[in-house]
Protein backbone atom coordinates (compact mmCIF):
# COMPACT_ATOMS: atom_id res chain seq x y z
CA UNK A 1 0.00 0.00 0.00
CA UNK A 2 2.89 1.97 0.43
CA UNK A 3 3.76 4.31 -2.44
CA UNK A 4 5.69 7.80 -3.03
CA UNK A 5 3.52 9.67 -4.58
CA UNK A 6 0.70 11.01 -2.19
CA UNK A 7 -2.85 10.70 -2.27
CA UNK A 8 -3.41 14.67 -2.10
CA UNK A 9 -0.81 16.79 -1.77
CA UNK A 10 -1.98 20.65 -1.66
CA UNK A 11 0.29 24.08 -1.64
CA UNK A 12 -1.32 27.10 -0.42
CA UNK A 13 -4.68 25.79 -1.74
CA UNK A 14 -7.26 28.57 -1.14
CA UNK A 15 -11.00 29.01 -2.48
CA UNK A 16 -12.71 32.27 -2.08
CA UNK A 17 -16.16 32.71 -2.50
CA UNK A 18 -16.95 36.98 -2.73
CA UNK A 19 -15.44 38.39 0.95
CA UNK A 20 -15.51 34.64 2.45
CA UNK A 21 -12.49 32.16 2.34
CA UNK A 22 -14.31 28.54 2.17
CA UNK A 23 -10.55 27.01 2.23
CA UNK A 24 -7.35 29.36 3.31
CA UNK A 25 -4.13 28.73 3.04
CA UNK A 26 -4.74 24.88 2.86
CA UNK A 27 -1.28 23.00 2.75
CA UNK A 28 -0.91 19.31 3.33
CA UNK A 29 0.81 15.76 1.62
CA UNK A 30 -1.19 12.83 2.61
CA UNK A 31 0.90 9.64 2.19
CA UNK A 32 -0.65 6.66 0.33
CA UNK A 33 -1.91 3.65 1.98
CA UNK A 34 -4.62 5.11 4.60
CA UNK A 35 -8.00 5.69 5.19
CA UNK A 36 -8.06 9.23 5.81
CA UNK A 37 -10.66 10.67 8.30
CA UNK A 38 -11.58 14.32 7.27
CA UNK A 39 -13.18 16.09 10.08
CA UNK A 40 -14.55 19.58 11.43
CA UNK A 41 -18.15 20.52 11.97
CA UNK A 42 -20.17 21.86 9.34
CA UNK A 43 -18.89 24.67 7.11
CA UNK A 44 -15.62 24.00 8.32
CA UNK A 45 -14.25 23.76 4.62
CA UNK A 46 -14.46 19.89 3.71
CA UNK A 47 -16.32 20.04 0.87
CA UNK A 48 -14.84 22.63 -0.49
CA UNK A 49 -11.17 20.78 -0.22
CA UNK A 50 -13.32 17.57 -1.66
CA UNK A 51 -14.51 19.63 -4.15
CA UNK A 52 -10.91 21.00 -4.95
CA UNK A 53 -9.68 17.51 -5.19
CA UNK A 54 -12.58 15.93 -7.39
CA UNK A 55 -11.34 19.21 -9.96
CA UNK A 56 -15.27 20.01 -9.48
CA UNK A 57 -13.98 23.51 -8.40
CA UNK A 58 -11.07 25.42 -9.74
CA UNK A 59 -8.95 26.79 -6.99
CA UNK A 60 -8.45 30.65 -6.03
CA UNK A 61 -4.70 30.27 -4.95
CA UNK A 62 -2.55 27.22 -4.26
CA UNK A 63 -2.42 24.23 -5.99
CA UNK A 64 -3.73 20.51 -5.37
CA UNK A 65 -2.29 17.40 -6.67
CA UNK A 66 -4.26 14.09 -6.24
CA UNK A 67 -2.35 10.67 -7.15
CA UNK A 68 0.33 13.00 -8.66
CA UNK A 69 -2.14 14.32 -11.07
CA UNK A 70 -4.22 17.56 -11.43
CA UNK A 71 -7.58 16.60 -10.64
CA UNK A 72 -9.88 15.93 -13.33
CA UNK A 73 -7.23 16.98 -16.25
CA UNK A 74 -8.20 14.08 -18.43
CA UNK A 75 -10.23 11.18 -18.80
CA UNK A 76 -7.14 9.00 -17.30
CA UNK A 77 -7.05 11.37 -13.93
CA UNK A 78 -11.20 10.94 -13.91
CA UNK A 79 -11.32 7.31 -14.06
CA UNK A 80 -8.31 6.98 -11.17
CA UNK A 81 -10.58 8.95 -8.59
CA UNK A 82 -14.14 7.38 -7.18
CA UNK A 83 -16.30 9.98 -5.41
CA UNK A 84 -19.39 9.80 -3.45
CA UNK A 85 -21.30 12.90 -2.98
CA UNK A 86 -22.45 14.21 0.38
CA UNK A 87 -25.41 12.36 1.18
CA UNK A 88 -24.80 9.55 -1.69
CA UNK A 89 -27.21 10.49 -4.04
CA UNK A 90 -28.70 8.40 -6.67
CA UNK A 91 -31.25 9.18 -10.09
CA UNK A 92 -34.69 8.52 -8.01
CA UNK A 93 -36.36 7.31 -11.50
CA UNK A 94 -33.53 4.96 -12.34
CA UNK A 95 -33.46 1.46 -11.27
CA UNK A 96 -30.75 -0.34 -10.24
CA UNK A 97 -29.80 -2.01 -13.00
CA UNK A 98 -30.26 1.29 -15.05
CA UNK A 99 -27.80 2.39 -12.74
CA UNK A 100 -25.33 0.03 -13.61
CA UNK A 101 -25.71 0.37 -17.31
CA UNK A 102 -24.87 4.17 -16.86
CA UNK A 103 -21.81 3.58 -14.87
CA UNK A 104 -20.92 0.74 -17.43
CA UNK A 105 -21.15 3.85 -20.00
CA UNK A 106 -19.22 6.30 -18.21
CA UNK A 107 -16.80 4.59 -17.32
CA UNK A 108 -13.50 2.63 -19.30
CA UNK A 109 -12.40 0.81 -16.31
CA UNK A 110 -15.81 -0.38 -15.13
CA UNK A 111 -16.16 -3.96 -13.53
CA UNK A 112 -19.32 -5.56 -14.58
CA UNK A 113 -18.78 -8.51 -12.22
CA UNK A 114 -17.79 -6.57 -9.18
CA UNK A 115 -21.07 -4.12 -9.51
CA UNK A 116 -23.30 -7.83 -10.03
CA UNK A 117 -21.66 -9.47 -7.42
CA UNK A 118 -22.18 -6.32 -5.08
CA UNK A 119 -25.35 -5.80 -6.13
CA UNK A 120 -26.58 -9.82 -5.59
CA UNK A 121 -24.72 -9.70 -1.51
CA UNK A 122 -26.72 -6.73 -0.97
CA UNK A 123 -30.07 -8.67 -2.08
CA UNK A 124 -31.05 -5.33 -4.57
CA UNK A 125 -33.90 -6.04 -6.79
CA UNK A 126 -31.91 -4.64 -10.35
CA UNK A 127 -35.47 -3.55 -11.08
CA UNK A 128 -36.54 -1.70 -8.30
CA UNK A 129 -36.09 2.15 -8.65
CA UNK A 130 -33.53 4.14 -6.64
CA UNK A 131 -36.64 6.13 -4.95
CA UNK A 132 -37.83 3.27 -3.67
CA UNK A 133 -34.71 1.98 -1.94
CA UNK A 134 -34.20 2.70 1.40
CA UNK A 135 -31.49 5.57 2.69
CA UNK A 136 -28.83 2.44 3.50
CA UNK A 137 -29.12 0.81 0.35
CA UNK A 138 -28.97 3.88 -2.09
CA UNK A 139 -25.94 4.52 -0.14
CA UNK A 140 -24.49 0.95 -0.43
CA UNK A 141 -26.05 1.50 -4.14
CA UNK A 142 -23.80 4.59 -4.48
CA UNK A 143 -20.98 2.70 -3.18
CA UNK A 144 -21.27 0.36 -5.24
CA UNK A 145 -21.05 2.44 -8.64
CA UNK A 146 -17.97 4.56 -6.97
CA UNK A 147 -16.23 0.70 -6.15
CA UNK A 148 -17.08 -0.58 -9.75
CA UNK A 149 -15.06 2.42 -11.37
CA UNK A 150 -12.17 0.67 -9.91
CA UNK A 151 -10.20 3.63 -8.80
CA UNK A 152 -7.14 3.91 -6.70
CA UNK A 153 -8.42 7.19 -4.28
CA UNK A 154 -11.83 7.00 -2.90
CA UNK A 155 -13.38 10.42 -1.73
CA UNK A 156 -16.41 10.06 0.24
CA UNK A 157 -18.23 13.29 1.18
CA UNK A 158 -20.38 12.97 4.62
CA UNK A 159 -21.44 9.37 3.20
CA UNK A 160 -23.05 8.07 5.84
CA UNK A 161 -24.50 11.09 7.92
CA UNK A 162 -27.88 10.85 6.72
CA UNK A 163 -27.90 7.06 7.89
CA UNK A 164 -29.59 5.20 10.36
CA UNK A 165 -27.13 3.05 13.01
CA UNK A 166 -27.63 0.09 11.33
CA UNK A 167 -26.95 1.10 7.76
CA UNK A 168 -24.14 3.43 8.76
CA UNK A 169 -22.41 -0.09 10.13
CA UNK A 170 -23.19 -1.82 7.23
CA UNK A 171 -21.90 0.94 4.87
CA UNK A 172 -18.32 0.88 6.92
CA UNK A 173 -17.96 -2.61 7.05
CA UNK A 174 -18.43 -2.96 3.12
CA UNK A 175 -15.94 0.15 2.80
CA UNK A 176 -13.62 -1.27 5.24
CA UNK A 177 -13.52 -4.91 3.18
CA UNK A 178 -12.85 -3.67 0.20
CA UNK A 179 -10.58 -1.23 1.18
CA UNK A 180 -8.40 -4.26 3.32
CA UNK A 181 -9.62 -6.46 -0.81
CA UNK A 182 -8.14 -3.74 -3.45
CA UNK A 183 -6.01 -1.48 -1.16
CA UNK A 184 -7.79 1.36 -2.11
CA UNK A 185 -7.01 5.11 -0.71
CA UNK A 186 -9.65 6.06 0.84
CA UNK A 187 -10.71 10.01 2.14
CA UNK A 188 -13.68 10.32 3.97
CA UNK A 189 -15.31 13.26 5.46
CA UNK A 190 -17.42 13.13 8.90
CA UNK A 191 -18.55 15.46 11.66
CA UNK A 192 -19.46 12.28 13.26
CA UNK A 193 -16.12 11.38 15.23
CA UNK A 194 -17.16 8.15 16.84
CA UNK A 195 -17.16 6.68 12.83
CA UNK A 196 -14.16 8.19 11.72
CA UNK A 197 -12.75 6.91 14.93
CA UNK A 198 -12.94 3.05 14.11
CA UNK A 199 -11.84 3.40 9.99
CA UNK A 200 -9.34 6.35 9.88
CA UNK A 201 -5.46 5.73 10.28
CA UNK A 202 -4.64 9.48 8.82
CA UNK A 203 -6.25 12.67 9.80
CA UNK A 204 -7.16 15.89 8.62
CA UNK A 205 -8.94 18.51 11.09
CA UNK A 206 -10.57 21.80 9.64
CA UNK A 207 -11.43 24.45 11.58
CA UNK A 208 -13.05 27.43 10.17
CA UNK A 209 -11.56 27.04 6.75
CA UNK A 210 -8.06 25.85 8.04
CA UNK A 211 -5.81 22.84 8.24
CA UNK A 212 -5.74 22.60 12.32
CA UNK A 213 -3.53 19.16 12.78
CA UNK A 214 -2.59 16.46 10.18
CA UNK A 215 -0.97 13.28 10.67
CA UNK A 216 -1.47 9.51 11.46
CA UNK A 217 -3.34 8.47 13.73
CA UNK A 218 -1.26 6.37 15.93
CA UNK A 219 1.58 8.99 16.03
CA UNK A 220 -0.76 11.70 16.90
CA UNK A 221 -2.31 9.44 20.18
CA UNK A 222 1.36 9.28 20.54
CA UNK A 223 2.27 12.52 21.09
CA UNK A 224 -0.92 14.33 22.94
CA UNK A 225 -0.70 13.66 26.54
CA UNK A 226 -3.82 15.00 29.28
CA UNK A 227 -2.05 16.32 32.22
CA UNK A 228 -3.53 16.64 35.65
CA UNK A 229 -2.23 17.93 38.62
CA UNK A 230 -1.83 20.95 40.59
CA UNK A 231 -2.76 24.40 39.54
CA UNK A 232 0.22 26.13 36.98
CA UNK A 233 -0.04 29.00 34.54
CA UNK A 234 0.13 27.26 30.86
CA UNK A 235 3.18 29.82 30.84
CA UNK A 236 5.08 27.88 32.62
CA UNK A 237 5.11 24.48 31.34
CA UNK A 238 8.48 23.86 28.91
CA UNK A 239 8.45 24.77 25.64
CA UNK A 240 8.32 21.23 23.90
CA UNK A 241 4.81 21.06 25.33
CA UNK A 242 2.59 22.61 23.40
CA UNK A 243 -0.80 23.44 24.93
CA UNK A 244 -3.98 22.61 22.90
CA UNK A 245 -6.88 23.16 25.21
CA UNK A 246 -6.25 23.97 29.18
CA UNK A 247 -8.79 24.05 31.95
CA UNK A 248 -8.92 25.00 36.03
CA UNK A 249 -10.32 25.07 39.20
CA UNK A 250 -9.67 26.46 42.41
CA UNK A 251 -7.03 24.28 42.96
CA UNK A 252 -6.36 22.04 39.65
CA UNK A 253 -5.16 22.45 36.17
CA UNK A 254 -5.49 20.48 33.40
CA UNK A 255 -4.31 20.24 29.89
CA UNK A 256 -3.79 18.69 26.80
CA UNK A 257 -0.66 19.12 25.17
CA UNK A 258 1.14 17.70 22.26
CA UNK A 259 4.57 17.16 22.78
CA UNK A 260 7.20 14.86 20.84
CA UNK A 261 8.91 14.35 24.59
CA UNK A 262 7.64 12.22 27.17
CA UNK A 263 6.43 14.19 29.78
CA UNK A 264 8.83 13.57 33.13
CA UNK A 265 7.39 16.45 35.60
CA UNK A 266 6.18 14.19 38.51
CA UNK A 267 3.33 16.58 39.62
CA UNK A 268 0.85 15.60 36.70
CA UNK A 269 -0.56 12.86 36.27
CA UNK A 270 -0.15 12.03 33.10
CA UNK A 271 -3.17 9.68 30.72
CA UNK A 272 -3.36 8.88 27.23
CA UNK A 273 -6.24 10.76 25.17
CA UNK A 274 -8.29 8.90 22.95
CA UNK A 275 -9.08 10.08 19.20
CA UNK A 276 -12.57 11.16 19.47
CA UNK A 277 -10.78 13.54 22.89
CA UNK A 278 -8.29 14.73 20.25
CA UNK A 279 -10.42 15.60 17.07
CA UNK A 280 -12.70 17.35 20.37
CA UNK A 281 -10.11 19.09 21.54
CA UNK A 282 -8.85 20.58 18.28
CA UNK A 283 -12.42 21.33 16.72
CA UNK A 284 -13.47 23.03 20.61
CA UNK A 285 -10.08 25.26 20.90
CA UNK A 286 -10.11 26.81 17.82
CA UNK A 287 -14.04 27.65 17.54
CA UNK A 288 -14.05 29.13 21.24
CA UNK A 289 -16.41 26.57 22.20
CA UNK A 290 -14.30 24.39 24.71
CA UNK A 291 -17.00 21.13 24.68
CA UNK A 292 -17.11 21.30 20.73
CA UNK A 293 -21.08 21.88 20.15
CA UNK A 294 -21.29 22.45 17.25
CA UNK A 295 -20.08 19.07 16.49
CA UNK A 296 -22.51 15.43 17.02
CA UNK A 297 -20.42 13.36 18.77
CA UNK A 298 -23.07 10.02 18.66
CA UNK A 299 -25.99 9.56 17.72
CA UNK B 1 -11.81 -20.31 13.94
CA UNK B 2 -12.57 -17.13 16.61
CA UNK B 3 -14.72 -13.97 16.35
CA UNK B 4 -13.17 -10.91 17.64
CA UNK B 5 -15.44 -8.10 18.63
CA UNK B 6 -14.89 -4.51 19.62
CA UNK B 7 -15.71 -2.43 22.70
CA UNK B 8 -15.49 1.24 21.11
CA UNK B 9 -16.05 2.43 25.03
CA UNK B 10 -13.41 0.62 26.63
CA UNK B 11 -10.58 3.28 26.27
CA UNK B 12 -8.26 0.58 24.52
CA UNK B 13 -6.79 0.94 21.28
CA UNK B 14 -8.79 -1.78 19.16
CA UNK B 15 -5.22 -3.60 18.08
CA UNK B 16 -4.52 -4.31 21.15
CA UNK B 17 -8.35 -5.52 22.07
CA UNK B 18 -7.42 -8.08 19.00
CA UNK B 19 -4.02 -8.90 20.81
CA UNK B 20 -5.79 -9.64 24.38
CA UNK B 21 -8.47 -11.56 22.40
CA UNK B 22 -6.68 -13.75 21.06
CA UNK B 23 -4.15 -14.34 24.05
CA UNK B 24 -7.46 -15.03 25.71
CA UNK B 25 -8.75 -17.62 23.85
CA UNK B 26 -5.64 -19.35 23.78
CA UNK B 27 -5.65 -19.10 27.78
CA UNK B 28 -9.14 -20.53 27.03
CA UNK B 29 -7.96 -22.81 25.00
CA UNK B 30 -10.25 -21.73 21.99
CA UNK B 31 -7.38 -21.84 20.01
CA UNK B 32 -4.70 -23.73 19.45
CA UNK B 33 -1.47 -24.23 17.81
CA UNK B 34 -2.21 -24.35 13.68
CA UNK B 35 -5.62 -22.85 13.96
CA UNK B 36 -5.98 -20.05 11.20
CA UNK B 37 -6.90 -16.42 12.44
CA UNK B 38 -9.68 -14.74 10.74
CA UNK B 39 -8.58 -13.12 7.30
CA UNK B 40 -7.67 -8.82 7.67
CA UNK B 41 -10.19 -8.71 5.10
CA UNK B 42 -13.04 -10.33 6.96
CA UNK B 43 -11.86 -9.07 10.10
CA UNK B 44 -12.13 -5.54 8.60
CA UNK B 45 -15.30 -6.04 7.07
CA UNK B 46 -17.20 -7.56 10.49
CA UNK B 47 -15.90 -4.96 13.05
CA UNK B 48 -16.26 -2.00 10.02
CA UNK B 49 -12.60 -1.47 10.84
CA UNK B 50 -9.24 0.00 9.34
CA UNK B 51 -7.48 -3.15 7.84
CA UNK B 52 -4.20 -1.74 9.00
CA UNK B 53 -5.61 -1.94 12.62
CA UNK B 54 -5.83 -5.62 12.20
CA UNK B 55 -2.52 -6.27 10.33
CA UNK B 56 -0.93 -4.07 13.24
CA UNK B 57 -2.50 -6.54 15.78
CA UNK B 58 -1.44 -9.86 13.63
CA UNK B 59 2.25 -8.47 13.33
CA UNK B 60 2.14 -8.02 16.93
CA UNK B 61 1.24 -11.73 17.82
CA UNK B 62 4.07 -12.50 15.25
CA UNK B 63 6.56 -10.39 17.30
CA UNK B 64 5.37 -12.51 20.48
CA UNK B 65 5.60 -15.82 18.67
CA UNK B 66 2.17 -16.24 19.06
CA UNK B 67 1.28 -16.17 15.22
CA UNK B 68 2.93 -16.71 11.98
CA UNK B 69 1.97 -15.26 8.37
CA UNK B 70 1.71 -17.29 5.47
CA UNK B 71 1.77 -15.01 2.60
CA UNK B 72 -1.38 -15.38 0.67
CA UNK B 73 -3.07 -18.08 2.98
CA UNK B 74 -3.17 -16.51 6.32
CA UNK B 75 -2.14 -15.67 10.00
CA UNK B 76 -1.76 -18.97 11.73
CA UNK B 77 -1.60 -19.94 15.57
CA UNK B 78 2.31 -21.23 16.40
CA UNK B 79 1.50 -21.71 20.14
CA UNK B 80 -0.67 -23.64 22.57
CA UNK B 81 -1.37 -23.03 25.86
CA UNK B 82 -0.43 -26.23 27.57
CA UNK B 83 -3.58 -28.50 29.00
CA UNK B 84 -1.96 -28.71 32.25
CA UNK B 85 -1.98 -24.75 32.45
CA UNK B 86 -5.74 -24.53 31.28
CA UNK B 87 -6.78 -27.13 33.84
CA UNK B 88 -4.71 -25.40 36.15
CA UNK B 89 -7.03 -22.19 35.60
CA UNK B 90 -10.08 -24.09 35.46
CA UNK B 91 -8.82 -25.18 39.07
CA UNK B 92 -8.22 -21.42 39.98
CA UNK B 93 -11.53 -20.35 38.30
CA UNK B 94 -13.17 -22.83 40.62
CA UNK B 95 -11.27 -21.30 43.66
CA UNK B 96 -11.93 -17.92 42.61
CA UNK B 97 -15.89 -18.81 42.61
CA UNK B 98 -15.99 -20.21 45.93
CA UNK B 99 -13.98 -17.15 46.80
CA UNK B 100 -16.38 -15.21 45.26
CA UNK B 101 -19.16 -16.52 47.24
CA UNK B 102 -17.59 -16.30 50.55
CA UNK B 103 -16.73 -12.61 49.62
CA UNK B 104 -20.92 -12.26 49.02
CA UNK B 105 -21.70 -13.40 52.11
CA UNK B 106 -19.71 -11.24 53.88
CA UNK B 107 -21.42 -8.06 52.12
CA UNK B 108 -18.68 -7.59 49.81
CA UNK B 109 -20.26 -5.58 46.16
CA UNK B 110 -18.47 -6.54 43.23
CA UNK B 111 -15.95 -2.95 43.16
CA UNK B 112 -15.40 -3.86 46.74
CA UNK B 113 -14.24 -7.49 45.47
CA UNK B 114 -12.38 -5.74 42.64
CA UNK B 115 -10.17 -3.31 45.36
CA UNK B 116 -9.24 -5.79 47.43
CA UNK B 117 -8.30 -7.91 44.60
CA UNK B 118 -6.01 -4.73 42.86
CA UNK B 119 -4.82 -4.20 46.31
CA UNK B 120 -3.65 -8.25 46.50
CA UNK B 121 -1.99 -8.21 42.96
CA UNK B 122 -0.06 -4.86 43.46
CA UNK B 123 1.45 -6.60 46.97
CA UNK B 124 2.23 -9.16 45.22
CA UNK B 125 3.81 -7.48 42.19
CA UNK B 126 6.03 -5.20 44.82
CA UNK B 127 7.11 -8.20 46.20
CA UNK B 128 8.43 -9.85 43.41
CA UNK B 129 10.40 -6.67 42.93
CA UNK B 130 12.33 -6.87 45.98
Amino acid sequence: MTNAIPAIEARGLGKRYGHRWALADCTLAIPAGHVVGLVGPNGAGKTTLISLATGMLAPTTGTIEVLGGLPASDPGQLARVGYVAQDTPTYAGLSVADHLRLGAHLNPRWDAGLARRRIEQLGLDPKQKAARLSGGQRAQLALTLALAKRPELLILDEPIASLDPVARREFLQALMRVTAEQELNVVMSSHLVADLERVADYLVVLVDSRVRITGEVDDLLATHHLLTGPRRQAASLPDSQQVITESHTGRQSTFLVRSTEPVIDPAWTVEEVSLEDLMLAYMGHASGSPQGQRLEVRQ
Amino acid sequence: MIDFHLNSRSGVAPYLQLIRQVRQALRLGLLREGDQLPTVKDVAGSLAINPNTVLKAYRMLEYEGLASAKPGVGTFVTKTVSEESVAAHQRLSMELSAWIGRAQRAGLDPEDMEALFQRAARAAEQEEAV
